[in-house]
């Protein structure tokens, strides 16, 4: 119902702008978005965030696609798999929309991506990091602003090694995002000659670390290198420093580990190093202006999630622009899109032959309760997409 | 495994199974006697940790925000009871199912409303802020002690409860033939109000005391709903001391199965599960 009301709003608003608009042509309707992303629920936040980011980037643009007025159409996916597919036919059959934008879950990108095979909607995936949506599954149509698991955990593995550590235990959730997560840190670990002593996986999404953190101990690796997200990570991390582990062995993550939880993890979170695409305080001109104009426009500062709503709101208007807002074309509009070069928050970032981003990770250690920058751990890095060819 | 390190796991097993048996009293609690299945049992649970996290950074002391919290809990207790448990006893077991998984999401979604979708975390509070060396690299907090004597504590005086006062008479009388106590002339209906504000104080004390050890998250409860289940269905539906000892039995399993057999890690309790009812099919203890 809150969706309908906004999506009526929108069109209200749309329709208004339009008719006031001096002289506009008579086949100047707006440029639909759908977004397909979770507004209630546990993901609720990351949804919220990725909105926000998106119609910033718009607004900031003068409001407008290609010189078209823009339709926002709000769905709640729910974050929920089984009801991805449906919602995603809605969006493009009933709704007719333009583009798709969504979803954060992995799981629902693996229902959305089926429909957007059939349909051949234009598809631009702002979070979900599963590998297959720009490898395996390979479709010209589908686009990624975020990261892949493996892309974010790879460059830590070289810097786990140059940091002197020989030995290391993993540990992550029993499920397909850890799994490719930890696969890719393992990848370059051991590619420089470091040893994996044991892959621990905990059943998902369990919290309960305390048998976990006791083996640890016993193996007595140079370092653990982890991946949990959410509340999962907080507990991790805590229980990690409760157990007193975090000064005799160092604790690595994936960026998400920390990722919106510094304030949860207090003092524990002290010293943790993560890799990630994007840290709030990256010290770039780009990052600063997008900063303070999402602390103004929404009274709070922005994260990782709202960031990658933002590039994929960017993406839009430069690839828009390409084609003077024309959608009915969509050969030359999926090689516009392809051909998008940002200046983001986050560092340059292009798009590699299978749609994904081609960006900088960054090394990030909390000091003082922020994710100050350490270094770039791996520049323009491209993801494997041998399985891909367009 | 050398020996110290089996020590702290047996320690670590003996934590979470006591905790586990706070968490679960008042599940088997409120469907031993009322024959109530409390599917929203772990959304209470959630609540309590919620509580206790927005009243001790108001408060800025842990202790006050608990004492405050539990009255809280019994009166969102006595509220469900009043306004909705009540209109449907004398209905199938269905319709209680259908009201109390509706309330994990209507608590769910409140929960959002009041308290936003990040995740928080309540500090260790003092005196027990300290850690012990347990072996020369693992330490061990010492307020997982202090829970680990509270739970203990508490089991110890539901058990006296239940064994020696005149209302403990009552519960095991009412446990087995509700309507015979009904005609000896005991209030039933206020009887119920009670055993489910306890029981609902109980789940939320738990989400309380156990605030300071995990990440007050959206969604928290509902994990560890299915483990109450298995925890109850294992001791025998309604029996408090079989949750202690299903509780324990699950604490133990779950630690030594994660180390030892951590292929079958996720799959333990209820591999455990199926093999008592196998033998007992109704529970160890029922």
């Amino acid at each position: 119902m809150k969706n309908l009301k906004k999506t009526a709003l929108a069109s209200v608003l749309g329709t208004a702008t339009l008719v006031s608009a001096f002289g506009a042509m008579a086949d100047d309707h707006p440029v639909k978005l759908g977004l397909m992303l979770p507004y209630s629920g546990t993901y609720t936040a990351l949804g919220e965030a990725i909105t926000n980011g998106l119609r910033l980037a718009i607004e900031q643009q003068g409001g407008q696609l290609g010189g078209r007025d823009v339709e926002y159409v709000e769905l709640d996916s729910e974050a929920n798999p089984s009801k991805a597919p449906q919602n995603m036919s809605r969006l493009v059959k009933g709704d007719k929309v333009d583009f798709v934008i969504g979803p954060v879950h992995s799981g629902v990108a693996m229902g959305m991506l089926r429909v957007a095979k059939q349909s051949g909607a234009i598809t631009i995936i702002p979070n979900a990091g599963l590998e297959a949506a720009t490898n395996q599954l390979c479709m010209p149509n589908v686009f990624r602003t975020s990261f892949s698991m493996w892309q974010d955990a790879y460059p830590m593995g070289k810097v786990a090694y140059e940091q002197g550590h020989r030995r290391i235990v993993t540990i992550t959730w029993d499920y397909a995002g850890g799994k490719e997560d930890l696969a890719g840190f393992e990848e370059a670990f051991e590619a420089e000659g470091g040893e994996i002593v044991e892959q621990i996986l905990v059943p998902f999404p369990s919290t309960e670390f305390q048998s976990y953190l006791t083996q640890i101990a016993s193996l007595e690796p140079d370092a653990v290198y982890t991946f949990f997200a959410g509340g999962g990570g907080v507990s991790f991390v805590r229980d990690y420093a409760a157990a007193g582990l975090k000064e005799s062995i160092p604790l690595l993550g994936s960026g998400f580990l920390t990722e919106g939880n510094v304030a949860a993890l207090g003092d524990a979170g002290e010293g943790v190093m993560t890799t990630l695409h994007y840290a709030e305080t990256l010290d770039s001109e780009e990052n600063q202006a997008f900063v303070s104009g999402y602390q103004e426009a929404y009274g709070e500062a922005p994260d990782t999630y709202a960031v990658q709503g933002y590039d994929t709101g960017m993406m839009l208007v430069q690839a828009l622009d390409a084609v003077d807002g024309n959608t009915e074309d969509q050969e030359a509009l999926i090689e516009a899109l392809a051909g998008v070069e940002l200046e983001s928050p986050r560092g340059p970032m292009s798009f590699s032959d299978s749609h994904h981003p081609i960006q900088n990770v960054y090394l990030r250690e909390i000091r003082d309760g922020r994710h100050e920058v350490v270094g770039v751990a791996a520049e323009q890095l491209e993801v494997p997409d041998d399985a891909c060819r367009m | 495994m050398d020996l110290a390190f089996f020590g702290v796991q047996l320690l670590n097993g003996l934590q979470y199974g006591l905790l586990l048996f706070l968490i679960a009293s008042g599940l088997t609690l409120i469907f031993g006697i009322m024959g109530i299945i409390n599917l929203a049992h772990g959304a209470m649970y959630m609540i309590g940790a919620y509580l206790v996290w927005d009243l001790t950074l108001r408060l800025g002391n842990f202790w006050l925000a608990i004492l405050i919290a539990i009255p809280v809990a019994v009166a969102l207790g006595l509220i469900i009871e009043r306004l909705f448990l009540d209109t449907l006893y004398k209905r199938d077991h269905l319709y209680q199912v259908l009201l109390t998984f509706g309330l994990i999401l209507v608590l769910n979604e409140a929960q959002r409303i009041i308290w936003g979708g990040d995740v928080h975390s309540v500090p260790v509070p003092a005196p027990f802020d300290a850690s012990l060396q347990l072996t020369d690299n693992l330490q061990y907090s010492v307020y997982r002690l202090f829970v680990m004597g509270v739970c203990l504590a508490l089991a110890g005086v539901i058990y006296w409860v239940i064994r020696h006062t005149r209302l403990g008479i009552i519960i095991r009388a009412g446990a087995v033939n509700r309507d015979m106590v009904e005609g000896l002339g005991i209030n039933v209906r206020t009887l119920f109000t009670l055993i489910f504000s306890v029981g609902v104080a109980l789940t939320a004390f738990a989400g309380m005391i156990a605030a300071p050890l995990t990440s007050i998250a959206p969604g928290m409860g509902d994990s560890i709903l299915i483990t109450c289940f298995v925890v109850v269905v294992i001791g025998g539906i309604g029996s408090i001391k079989g949750a202690f000892w299903g509780a324990i039995l699950i604490g133990m399993a779950t630690t030594f199965g994660s180390v030892l057999i951590p292929s079958l890690a996720s799959m333990v309790i209820y591999l455990i599960m199926a093999a008592v009812l196998l033998v007992k099919p109704r529970g160890l203890f029922a």
